[in-house]
């Protein structure tokens, strides 16, 4: 068991295991893979959030394999089905833009997925490799969020362009790009309000911010849309409208430290052809961590 | 915020009404479109069991069967369910009498308790009373700052004691409003995982050490799955009284809230519903279930109306209206109370049948401002009687709003229908009293 997997456990052992069970409950019960196996296993991936039409497929695909490759018991079930989806995180041809040199990241979505720390938790990552960082704080909407971020800036030990609450975010993105190619910055990352994805004005001005960003930017720039491990089935419309807006090439997800699976972004992944870069696991600086497909289709499957 | 699951109701109803008596078959089919729509809206999957076999219990029994229309009959079913399920009657903030009333909200990280404490504080202050906001989450940087950066904006006091004692923080923020004699003191606490156990622990203390009249739960209208799980913990550790959904302007479905009121019994009471701090509402279960159904919330669109139209106004326009005399500038006093109802898609999203319309028809709120434009460029002559608008006279306006001179062609025609839509209802109407103002021939 990796780092990240034990400190999903740590501490949570007590609650985690009573209310996370429902998977587990199916190794528990025994090895065999009967009628009420097939429904509970649906339930279970239902109550992980991965959605109910792509269950319903998956499941009739996964009884046609079991079948087909005689699998012996459930626990060779969920194996299958845990490789599976591990194949289909794998995103190929996209290289970690957050590891690359130069680089401009624009953070974006909804409100409270957790942004501005995943923004600082990323700051401090690279600062601690020996990168130069600078972050730009462009949620110039949000009370305080400036605040949030400058307390980051400082923990991580690294520049940060901030403005008056109020300011136009895309002359604050405007003026971070400026800094960050005068000082010849490795990773510059931009953090964005929250908006709901149907507000269309502030989706607007999200295109804007990031129009001004790749005018002026001479390193690469990609976006980053950090999605909340408890979203439901809104994940993907959400997913759809700031790729629509703005174009997203990765996805951060946030809060997997909770007993929320995540389901939903493997939905996001399947049609958006995006990779999940980075899962966030815990309060700490450190506790944003590369992702893992295997460790997480097995996680989601419940098989850890 | 519902459609989607709206529309699929909707398909499986139509199938229903279109045929004659009802077979286990038919159930079956619209059981499963049930399941699944609501399954798509996030309620959770043990609810919908639950749920479902509810309705189909009563969907096969024999009043459905001998019914002569038992398409509608699934459908009364369903809604009564659905409205069972979501808590039946709108429940309301019970405080008691003590001075200060202490409110407590807790809830997972980004769920939106800050601004829920900020908007609550706002809503209550309408309601005569002086709030004291206290900032408690000492963890998240600069969560403090910005709860006092939303009080400042609403004018309403913040207290931020020192240190890091989360407990401490409230208990002096309880004396404080003593202090300054304020009647009601709400607590905004950190973003806690319902795994945590020291962080539960904390919410725990600061309950007991303040003893708080209603402890409300926080949660984002986007949750999925999991939201019965959170509030399971949050009930068995902290017990909560009630729940504040947020982000419900999104097109979430938000069948957490359904899911948290089925399986801890616990009433939804406000839904925020959009950026600024006086979106918050009370929620009302029946009015979202008939949402849901594509019935229209014809119950909030009055409130909603009530709380825009100014009393005065609308009698004052009612009586002209009777008289025959409606003019521009009652035109012009329509719109602006119209305006304050909030986005007109909103609006729409209320009425009945609304969900009919085409999907991707585009609201131009811009119209609005257009129409405002022209009237505010006539004179008071031309507003009381448009006759004497002649060509010049609408070059003149057109300049004056920024607009073509089509456009205050368009205008003048709209409101030369309005006008005669308007005679008529006043010699038919003449005697009822009351009509929602600004909305003629709309019956409720």
């Amino acid at each position: 068991m990796s780092a990240w997997l034990d400190r999903l456990s740590k501490g949570l052992s007590r609650t985690r295991d009573q209310l996370s069970g429902q998977l587990n409950v199916l190794l528990g019960r025994g090895p065999d893979v009967d009628e009420t196996f097939w429904g509970d296993l649906e339930d279970a991936l239902v109550g992980a959030d991965m959605g109910v039409t792509a269950v319903t497929e998956m499941v009739e695909r996964l009884r046609v394999t079991a079948k087909r490759q005689a699998l012996p018991d459930a626990r060779a079930v969920l194996e299958h089905l845990a490789t599976e989806i591990a194949d289909e995180l794998r995103v190929p041809d996209v290289a970690d833009f957050i590891d690359a040199s130069p680089s401009t990241v624009i953070v974006v979505g909804i409100n409270g997925t957790g942004k501005t720390t995943t923004v600082g938790k990323l700051a401090k990552a690279a600062a601690d490799e020996g990168r130069s960082v600078l972050i730009g704080s462009a949620d110039t909407f949000r009370a305080a969020a400036v605040e949030q971020l400058h307390i980051w800036a400082e923990r991580a030990g690294v520049p940060i362009v901030e403005r008056e609450r109020g300011t136009d975010p895309a002359s604050v993105a405007f003026d971070a790009v400026r800094e960050a190619k005068e000082s010849a910055t490795d990773l510059l990352i931009i953090d964005t309000a929250g908006r709901l994805h149907t507000s269309k004005d502030l989706m607007a001005e999200l295109s804007k911010v990031k129009r001004i960003i790749e005018r002026e930017s001479v390193a690469p720039v990609h976006t980053l849309l950090v999605m909340d491990a408890t979203t439901g089935q809104n994940g993907l419309t959400q997913a759809r409208e700031f790729d629509t807006a703005v174009g997203i090439d990765a996805i951060a997800l946030t809060k997997l430290d909770g007993t929320a699976k995540g389901g939903i972004a493997v939905a996001v992944v399947r049609e958006l052809g995006v990779p999940i870069l980075r899962v966030g696991v815990g309060e700490g600086e450190n506790d944003l961590k590369p992702f893992d497909p295997e460790e997480f289709a097995s996680a989601l499957v419940g098989l850890r | 915020m519902f459609q989607n699951l709206t529309d699929r109701l909707q398909s499986v109803f139509s199938r229903l009404t279109g045929r004659g008596k009802l077979s286990e078959a038919d159930v079956d089919a619209a059981m499963r479109e049930v399941r699944m729509a609501l399954l798509e809206a996030d309620v959770n999957f043990k609810v919908v069991k639950a749920f479902v076999a509810k309705v189909r219990e009563r969907a096969v029994g024999a009043d459905v069967m001998q019914s002569l229309t038992p398409g509608q009959m699934v459908v009364k079913i369903v809604l009564e369910e659905l409205t069972v399920l979501m808590g039946g009657n709108e429940s309301r903030l019970a405080l008691s009498g003590r001075v200060p009333n202490v409110i407590m909200l807790v809830g997972l990280q980004g769920a939106g308790k800050t601004t829920a404490a900020a908007k609550l504080a706002n809503l209550l202050r309408k309601q005569g009373r002086r709030p004291l906001l206290v900032a408690c989450d000492v963890y998240r940087p600069a969560a403090i700052d910005q709860l006092e950066a939303l009080g400042r904006e609403l004018d309403i006091p913040v207290y931020r004691g020192e240190g890091t004692d989360a407990v401490a923080i409230a208990k002096a923020g309880v004396k404080e409003a003593i202090a300054r004699l304020r009647d009601i003191v709400i607590i905004d606490t950190a973003g806690r995982l319902h795994v945590d156990e020291e962080m539960m622990a904390e919410a725990a203390r600061i309950k007991a050490a303040v003893k708080p009249d209603q402890v409300l739960m926080v949660v984002d209208a986007m949750t999925g799955q999991d939201a019965v799980n959170a509030a399971s913990a949050f009930a068995e550790r902290v017990d909560f009284d009630g729940v504040i959904i947020s982000k419900l302007d999104g097109d979430a479905r938000g069948g957490a809230a359904l899911s948290i009121r089925a399986v801890t019994g616990k009433p939804v009471l406000f839904a925020s519903v959009g950026e600024k701090t006086d979106n918050l509402e009370v929620f009302r279960p029946d009015g979202m279930a008939r949402r849901i159904l594509g019935m229209g919330d014809v119950v909030s669109l009055i409130e909603r109306a009530q709380e825009a139209f100014d009393e005065a106004t609308a009698t004052q326009a009612e009586e002209r209206l009777k008289a025959g005399s409606f003019t521009l500038d009652d035109f012009l006093d329509q719109l602006r109370q119209l305006k304050k109802m909030g986005p007109l898609k909103d609006v729409i999203a209320m009425i009945p049948g609304a969900n009919k319309l085409p999907k991707d028809a585009e609201i131009d709120e811009s119209a609005l401002v257009r129409t405002e434009a022209i009237i505010q460029s006539m004179t008071a002559r031309e507003r009381a009687k448009p006759s004497v608008i002649n060509g010049s006279r609408r070059e003149r306006i057109a300049a004056g709003a920024g607009v073509s001179v089509y456009d205050v062609n368009q205008m003048l025609k709209q409101f030369a229908q309005t006008q005669k839509m308007v005679k008529q209802l006043g010699t038919q109407q003449g005697k009822r009293r009351r009509r929602v103002p600004g909305f003629p021939g709309m019956r409720f």
